[in-house]
């Protein structure tokens, strides 16, 4: 019953933040609005049983990135944004993807088996600390995406420095 | 049984959280309540340490921010995945160390690029 409970806390707020998110007129609560969505977030994988992907959605996202979200906010001229119109475009071909993807995600949903139960059982977790669990899984198992990572990491360091290059020079 | 977990030794944390917001939005809502209200243009200005604010409080940053917050985040990942390997190092020994290095190898690559493209100069 408890965790039924904290799931439709969780969901409510999000969907709920995230509708807040896209609605605000000024970028910088919008912003500001994501941090409590990335909080309640952090609140779900709590409950999934991912103790470190809690703490480090808490530490990145919402430590890293929402700064990063911020300068990219304070980088647009606000004044000019405000005024623009937020909603573009016709909002029936919105409304259509809306409900194609509704329908995926539940035709999907409906045809969800669960797999068998693996080697980790919460027990086990909980008897071994979850970050030990997943760094012996993730440096063993999971050498290649691990490696993969970083190489996703240098895409996005040097895309940064090459989109803002031309701003260095001048 | 999946779905029937209760991270019950977060429970402090929960507590932390509730009395934090309450302090915060209490704060607010007493002082709201009670304290005077008497608005003047003057009273409602910025306040600049008694000057007078010129031009406008929202100018467009440098494009420097966006690349130094960059190489925060993907530095900030990087250490991320350091944590774990730290902790199960023991157990896994000189391979974990090779793969930490060829992981770290990488990112250093961007980092040299990031030094020679003069990302981090700041004039």
């Amino acid at each position: 019953m408890i965790p039924e409970l904290f799931f439709a806390y969780f969901a409510f707020a999000i969907v709920l933040f995230s509708i807040i998110v896209i609605t605000r007129k000024n970028p910088v609560h919008s912003v500001l609005w994501m941090l409590l969505l990335f909080f309640h977030i952090a609140g779900l994988y709590l409950f999934l049983n991912a103790e470190f992907m809690a703490v480090m959605q808490v530490i990145v996202y919402a430590g890293g990135i929402l700064v990063l979200f911020l300068f990219v906010v304070m980088l647009v001229s606000l004044k000019e944004e405000i005024k623009v119109a937020r909603f573009i475009g016709a909002w029936p071909t919105g409304f259509t993807f809306a409900v194609a993807l509704f329908i995926v995600i539940l035709m999907s949903l409906r045809s969800f088996v669960a797999g068998p139960q693996g080697k980790y059982t919460i027990d086990l977790i909980k008897s071994e600390s979850n970050i030990k669990v997943l760094g012996k899984l993730l440096y063993t198992d999971f050498l290649f995406p691990f490696e993969i990572a970083s190489l996703i990491l240098l895409v996005a360091m040097v895309g940064a420095i090459v989109l803002a290059k031309k701003r260095f020079k001048g | 049984m999946p779905g029937t977990y209760i991270p019950s030794e977060y429970l402090p944390v929960l507590i932390f959280i509730i009395i934090a917001t309450a302090f915060g939005l209490g704060a607010l809502v007493i002082g709201t309540v009670f304290r005077p209200k008497k608005p003047y243009p003057d009273k409602l200005m910025p306040y600049e340490s008694g000057v007078t604010p010129i031009g406008e409080p929202r100018y467009r940053f440098s494009i420097r921010f966006y690349v130094i917050a960059m190489l925060f985040v993907v530095f900030d990942v990087e250490a991320v995945f350091i944590y774990p390997w730290a902790v199960v190092f023991d157990k896994i020994g000189i391979y974990a160390f090779i793969e930490m290095v060829i992981f770290i190898g990488i990112l250093l690559i961007g980092y040299i690029y990031a030094w020679k493209k003069e990302a981090f100069q700041w004039d």
